[in-house]
């Protein structure tokens, strides 16, 4: 990343940061309602993978959402209206934080389903291609979501057609409150996909800089119609699985460690080593991030909520 | 023009497709025409890129065909038979039936899935059911079971041309049924149910294959002066009630017949709503035909007495109005 690049990368990390630990006082505060999952130390992904993407360009997210959405354009006091449940909301307070959609900014959206949301970017793909578009699909799935029958249904079909899709898995370890030793025996998502010859790898997703050159790597060859890529990006998240969760069952790891690991803090690190940013201008970022969350409280707190003849009028089109 | 209820859906795709370069087909073995050769000569015409073969992967090709629909393509995805949607009924249910809903009308879903049911060729149990109602079930989703080949290939050209995803339950037992069919044939609105006899006594509201097995019992009953108005819904979501109504309140008598299990049928659903609408307009409780409560057995004896027809109806009319 060049110093620009990193700006806004470092930017929308910072935005995503700000956004979800507001977003976890305010289910405190039962302000947001449903399941809340934050991606507190994982947002180098999201930041890293949709700096590169273009608005045509559609991704798909899942139940882990609030990040992708953010980083492929979304207003940050639209997701926060919707998952308070207002009128004013993304998704007119129909859908919520796992359900987070902005078509606008090609964000296609998240699913609640684990697994679920990745045939839908492979017919997203199919479709960018029809139209002769060199757009391409991306969706992001957790580790989770990698035992799932959708799973290998889909890199089979997506190697077997070459579609124009990225499949980005943030591995952190965990589906919900069980290590991914207690889901398969096998670790690294990269093996499992082994002999269906996608490009692509394992990088470290808390490496900023190694997901982005990572990624840069891969799309050109996707945009171009070479054929899917799966991008695993080793990760961690700071917080519970969701919100309220007990988070006893990590004990086993270590947050010291993570911490120590943050991809903010260590982009920050690392940029103002090689000297790509000036130490000064650090503390700009956060700012703006956090006034940014607050004007978005405010404008989503003046959002009505929806009525029911506006849902009764969304179940079909015609 | 002769044709059959197999040929008239393939030509109703041949026409949307030549119509609309976004309509697509896809499902398995689709570009050599699949079981029923329902598709055949499409991969001729419009070659692998919109004929797209498909792995035996009935989850994922459902969600291939939500998300193209999500970005600008007319998918029709075949799933086989209908006992095998069981493997797709999550992409249907959770992503397609509420997309349009979940993103407060940012996406719509414009896909067909036609797939068929039915029992009668010894399929056995997991080759024959009728599993309509599940689909009837789930707000988002619009479900058409035409019965002849006009409804066949009209409703199939409304439903490509639907924002919202429609699923079409064709039955394998009348794909080869030989039918007149004008030259032009029009699309059938969706949600319009047709009269297809007229009569004083008794409604029956027939679905798919129950359909000819009712004008058949119509025919019976008629030579001992028993006037049968026979009713196709042809859509089952949204429902033409109005027709329904304005029927049962001539004739005061209902019979809902389908082949599917009785049991948490689609007829339940007919019943408990027109009886609310029209309590005082009937003679008499809503009778229902449909299947026995198990799953569809192989031997041939048992099957044919497992499965509901014409003599079911006549039986069902009789009991509706007490003779
Ligand atoms: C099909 C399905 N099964 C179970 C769940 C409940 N569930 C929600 S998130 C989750 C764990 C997902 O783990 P992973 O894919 O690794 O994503 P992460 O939460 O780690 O980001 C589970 C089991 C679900 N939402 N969907
Ligand atoms: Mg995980």
């Amino acid at each position: 990343m060049d110093a620009e690049q990193t700006r806004a990368v470092l930017a929308m990390m910072w935005r995503i940061r700000a956004f979800e630990e507001r977003v976890g006082q305010l289910k405190r505060a039962d302000e947001v309602h449903g399941l809340i999952h934050l991606s507190i130390g994982q947002e180098g992904v999201a930041a890293a993978v949709c700096g590169q993407l273009r608005t045509a360009d559609a991704v798909y997210s899942g139940h882990r959402a609030h990040g992708h959405a953010l980083a492929k354009g979304a207003s940050m006091a639209r997701a926060l209206a919707e998952l308070m449940g207002r009128r004013d909301g993304l998704c007119r307070g129909m859908g919520g934080s796992m359900h987070l959609v902005d078509v606008e900014h090609g964000f296609l959206g998240a699913t609640g389903v684990v697994g679920g949301n990745i045939p839908l970017a492979l017919g997203s793909a199919l479709a960018l291609r029809a139209a002769g578009r060199d757009a391409v699909a991306v969706v992001f799935f957790g580790d989770g979501a990698v035992q799932a029958g959708l799973f290998a249904e889909s890199v089979n079909l997506a190697a077997l057609w070459r579609l124009p899709v990225l499949l980005v898995c943030e591995n952190n370890g965990f589906a919900e409150f069980s290590p991914r030793s207690a889901h398969t025996p096998v670790e690294r998502v990269r093996d499992v996909v082994a002999p269906f010859g996608l490009a692509g790898g394992t990088v470290d997703g808390n490496d900023v800089d190694a997901v982005w050159d990572a990624v840069a790597g891969l799309l050109p060859a996707v945009r171009a119609g070479e054929g899917p890529a799966l991008l695993e990006c080793l990760t961690h998240r700071l917080r519970g699985h969701y919100e309220g969760d007990p988070d006893r069952y990590r004990e086993a790891v270590s947050s010291a460690e993570w911490r120590e690991r943050d991809p903010i803090a260590r982009l920050q690190r690392a940029a103002t080593g090689d000297g790509r940013l000036d130490p000064d201008e650090l503390p700009g970022f956060e700012r703006a991030a956090r006034d940014e969350v607050e004007r978005a409280v405010l404008a989503a707190r003046e959002s009505p909520f929806p009525d029911a003849a506006l849902a009764a009028s969304l179940v079909y089109g015609r | 023009m002769i044709t059959t209820y197999a040929r008239a859906i393939g030509a109703a795709l041949a026409t949307a497709m030549r119509a609309d370069p976004s309509v697509v087909v896809l499902g398995e073995d689709v570009s050599v025409g699949g079981p029923f050769t329902v598709t055949t000569g499409l991969a001729e015409e419009f070659g692998a890129g919109r004929v797209l073969d498909t792995p035996i992967s009935e989850a994922a090709i459902c969600g291939v065909a939500i998300g193209a629909a999500q970005s600008g393509l007319r998918p029709v995805l075949e799933i086989m038979y209908v006992d095998f949607l069981t493997l797709a009924l999550d992409q249907l249910v959770n992503q397609a039936a509420k997309a349009r809903f979940m993103s407060g009308g940012q996406l719509g879903v414009p896909m067909v899935l036609r797939t068929q049911g039915g029992a009668g060729q010894r399929g056995a149990a997991q080759h024959s059911q009728s599993l309509e109602s599940w689909l009837c079930h789930v707000p988002g989703l619009k479900v058409v079971m035409p019965s002849r080949a006009v409804d066949a290939a009209g409703l199939l050209a409304s439903a490509i041309a639907d924002p919202d995803p429609v699923v079409v339950v064709e039955n394998k037992i009348l794909y080869p049924r030989r039918e007149q069919l004008p030259e032009v044939v029009e699309p059938v609105p969706i949600g319009v149910a047709a009269t297809l006899r007229p009569g004083r006594d008794v409604t029956v509201l027939a679905m798919s294959r129950m359909v000819s097995e009712s004008l058949d019992a119509a025919d019976q009953l008629a030579a001992e002066g028993v006037e049968v108005e026979v009713v196709d819904p042809r859509t089952l979501v949204p429902l033409d009630l109005p027709a329904v109504l304005d029927s049962v309140r001539r004739t005061h008598h209902l019979v809902v017949a389908h082949e599917a299990v009785a049991h948490g049928g689609f007829g339940a659903e007919i019943a408990a709503t027109v009886q609310k609408a029209a309590f005082d307009d009937l003679d008499a409780p809503v009778e229902r035909v449909g299947a026995p409560f198990q799953p569809i057995p192989l031997s041939p004896g048992l099957e044919d007495a497992y499965l509901p027809d014409a003599a079911s109806v006549v039986a069902a009319v009789r009991r509706v109005l007490g003779r």
